[in-house]
């Protein structure tokens, strides 16, 4: 393919035949979604899948194949012009345990097992990158900076790729997150938001008199209430999300631990912060009527941003998106790119494939919208590559 | 050379043959082609999966294998349109030399195989293993490109990946151990050499292949492991350690059936060696029993065990092979 492109529109008319040239790289990409969906890959715990990676990517001949301090798989497709970078990042981390069968099965139209799109897609996307550009004949002018973070997910607060962005050298003009599921999406903005933790504990002593009040899930349970009692305008878009809840051990046994996780997020930063300081005083004014030991942690936070929806970074997604046929699904994201734009890189975050059961044990992707993902995503490198998607001076 | 010297040299493990590329570099110096050979009856779940892996790790990343072939016994679920949609050449077995007729049975399809794939090697491998992984073909091909003495290689697994003492014990399947291994420790006690001697993967040197009878069902392994010992010594047979293999359990009644068949082919083949005297006819009827409440009820099985000619006596084999 010729890779010396004048206008968004030359890359427009390549794209309809596009997704056809990409079904010659199926077994590629379905070999390396496989083998690395196989390995587990807990947040925390992405050393074995990161090792395939780079080892796929020295296969591939890349330059500066290495992890980091932070368990960060790296590999670089050199461009023609060495002072130029785009990055492209896929999260390496699952929700599944390594308990979980990893095993995948392969049918005629899904492929099915735990992660499949979340993200071993992605991953498996940066893998075969290499073989995609080769076999269509690409030479990007920029380098292509291929990224597997860690520790995204939970309680990994993206501490991966906030390692690397605080410790790498390279400018970047752009970047792009690459996700699994689904086909058409299209993040370019982050809400605020923070993931608390409250913990619950009372003294372990059985005391038949006051069966029913001294229990921990009670004293939580009171938190709650109190949490739901927090106003929440609808202006700028707020919301609490209550994600899960533990406590206790058995029918007949007096709980005296209990946790809660939640996700508060909103549009504005000041409207979080207010959120989380009531719920500081909430935790602190529950304590002592309970007798009950509480413990509320920040494990993840982010501030919101983004670039505008007239960016041309965006305005081209949305091109490239309306001519492969595929729908826009606008959402802000918490992910990779939320850290991306929070530090002034444009950026966004695509879908590759149409997916369901998303984080249960049979997620499903489908096989054939993914050559549709694959043909957004190079038109995209194409048209940063080119310099179209540059905010104009 | 002793038994145990036999195992000493001619056992080995998947990792001694990771480096693809030397392995491919080797192949292609000795000229040969490898043809690998899927058999298959109803492996929708699995067949994906092992077509994928292997045309992309072993034919287009490290072109190892020449072609893939899926030889199907007449699947009645989406197990031929799927080996297709990946790539697989899929032959369904009663289209293969029709004029010999349709046999039942796994050795059916391995034995048309022998006539329609190409390579100077063929490697079988079972259509429903779950963990499947590119080992699977290079641990057992590797042998027989280092090696020009080896001409059989097997393959066996159960190697746990944590064991706290020193010894564990490790074998084949509950057939292996109780039917195969003590028929061989009374009658072929250099085969005992063999960790697992049905395991449905192995890799052959066509000329082995082309000269050996095939029975069509489940003795196919245990006579070829006879018939290759008898023709070609110990020193032609090796094996490798694949590590684990994640498959459908069987249930115990199945193993009966499969213990009956093996047992036939066993018999059959050790009076024709003469290293057991002449048989009176053998029943083609397994009885198993099945019970209604308290009530016990006998079950019959037919399983013949019929065989198909060593593929080199066939004259459109030779025709198609060139063979005079």
């Amino acid at each position: 393919m010729e890779t010396k492109i004048g206008s968004i529109d030359e890359i427009l008319e390549l794209l309809p035949t596009l997704p056809d040239k990409l079904t010659g790289i199926q077994e590629t990409l379905l070999a390396n979604l496989i083998m690395l969906s196989e390995i587990p890959s807990p947040t925390f715990e992405e050393e074995a899948r990161v090792k395939l990676l780079l080892q796929r990517m020295l296969e591939s001949e890349l330059d500066k194949i290495s992890t980091d301090e932070a368990g960060n798989g790296v590999g670089i497709i050199p461009g023609k012009d060495p002072s130029r970078n785009i990055l492209l990042v896929a999260h390496a981390d699952s929700v599944y345990s390594e308990k979980v069968d990893h095993a995948i099965s392969v049918l005629a139209e899904e492929i099915v097992g735990p992660g499949v799109a979340d993200n071993s897609l992605g991953m498996a996307v940066l893998a075969t990158l290499p073989n995609i550009l080769k076999m269509l004949g690409i030479q990007l002018n920029a380098n292509l900076v291929l990224l597997s973070s860690t520790k995204g997910l939970g309680r990994g607060n993206l501490d991966g790729l906030r390692f690397f962005m605080d410790n790498n050298k390279i400018p970047f003009e752009a970047g792009i997150c690459i996700e699994g599921e689904k086909l058409g999406r299209l993040s370019y903005t982050a809400e605020g938001m923070f993931r608390g933790y409250i913990t619950c504990r009372i003294p372990e002593e059985l005391d038949w008199q006051r069966a029913g009040q001294n229990s921990a899930i009670i004293a939580l349970n009171e938190v709650i209430n109190r949490i739901l009692e927090i106003p929440i305008p609808k202006r700028p878009r707020t919301s609490i999300v209550l994600g899960a809840i533990r406590g206790g051990k058995s029918y007949n046994v007096m709980a005296t631990h209990s946790s809660l996780r939640f996700e508060v997020r909103s549009q504005d930063a000041g409207m979080v912060q207010t959120i989380r300081e009531r719920i500081e005083d909430i935790i602190a004014d529950a304590s002592s009527p309970n007798n009950a030991e509480f413990d509320f942690q920040i494990v993840s936070s982010r501030e919101p941003g983004g670039i505008d929806i007239s960016h041309p970074l965006v305005k081209n997604c949305r091109l490239v998106m309306e001519k492969l046929g595929v729908q826009p699904t606008i959402r802000p994201s918490m992910s990779e790119v939320s850290e991306l734009i929070a530090r002034g890189l444009p950026a966004v975050t695509l879908g590759i494939t149409e997916a369901s059961n998303l984080h249960d044990l049979n997620e499903t992707i489908r096989i054939k919208p993914i050559y549709t993902g694959l043909a957004q995503l190079l038109a995209m490198l194409l048209a940063i590559d080119g310099g179209f998607c540059n905010e104009p001076e | 050379m002793s038994l145990n010297d036999w195992i000493k040299n001619n056992t080995m493990h998947h990792s001694q043959f990771w480096d693809l590329k030397k392995l491919v570099e080797e192949k292609e110096k000795q000229n040969l082609k490898i043809s690998l050979c899927l058999p298959t009856l109803n492996e929708e779940k699995t067949i994906g999966k092992e077509i994928v892996m292997f045309k992309s790790e072993l034919m287009d990343r490290y072109p190892l294998l020449d072609e893939i072939a899926v030889i199907d016994s007449g699947s009645t679920d989406a197990t031929r349109e799927i080996s297709a949609n990946f790539g697989a050449d899929v032959h369904l077995s009663s289209d293969i030399l029709p004029q010999y007729g349709e046999k039942k049975g796994k050795g059916e399809n391995l034995w048309k195989a022998v006539y329609e794939l190409n390579g100077d090697v063929i490697v079988y491998v079972d259509a429903d293993i779950k963990n499947i992984h590119p080992r699977f073909v290079y641990g057992l091909v590797a042998p027989l490109i280092y090696r020009p003495e080896v001409h059989y290689v097997k393959a066996f697994y159960d190697r746990p990946l944590a064991f706290s003492q020193g010894v564990r014990p490790s074998g084949g399947g509950r057939v292996t151990e109780i039917l195969t291994r003590p028929l061989f420790s009374l009658f072929f006690p250099e085969l005992t050499g063999l960790v697992q001697p049905l395991s449905g993967e192995y890799a052959v040197r066509r000329e082995v292949l082309e000269s050996i009878p095939f029975p069509i069902g489940y003795g196919v392994e245990t006579s070829h492991l006879i018939d290759v010992y008898e023709k070609w010594g110990m020193e032609a047979i090796a094996q490798v350690d694949l590590d684990q293999r994640v498959h459908r359990n069987q249930e115990t009644r199945d193993l009966g059936k499969m213990a009956f068949g093996i047992l036939r082919a066993f018999l059959f083949r050790a009076e024709e060696l003469g290293v057991i005297g002449e048989l009176p006819e053998l029943s083609t009827v397994l009885k198993q029993f099945q019970a209604h409440d308290e009530e016990f009820e006998q079950v019959s099985h037919t399983i013949v065990e019929e065989e198909r000619p060593p593929m080199i006596e066939l004259p459109e084999y030779r025709e198609k092979f060139g063979i005079k």
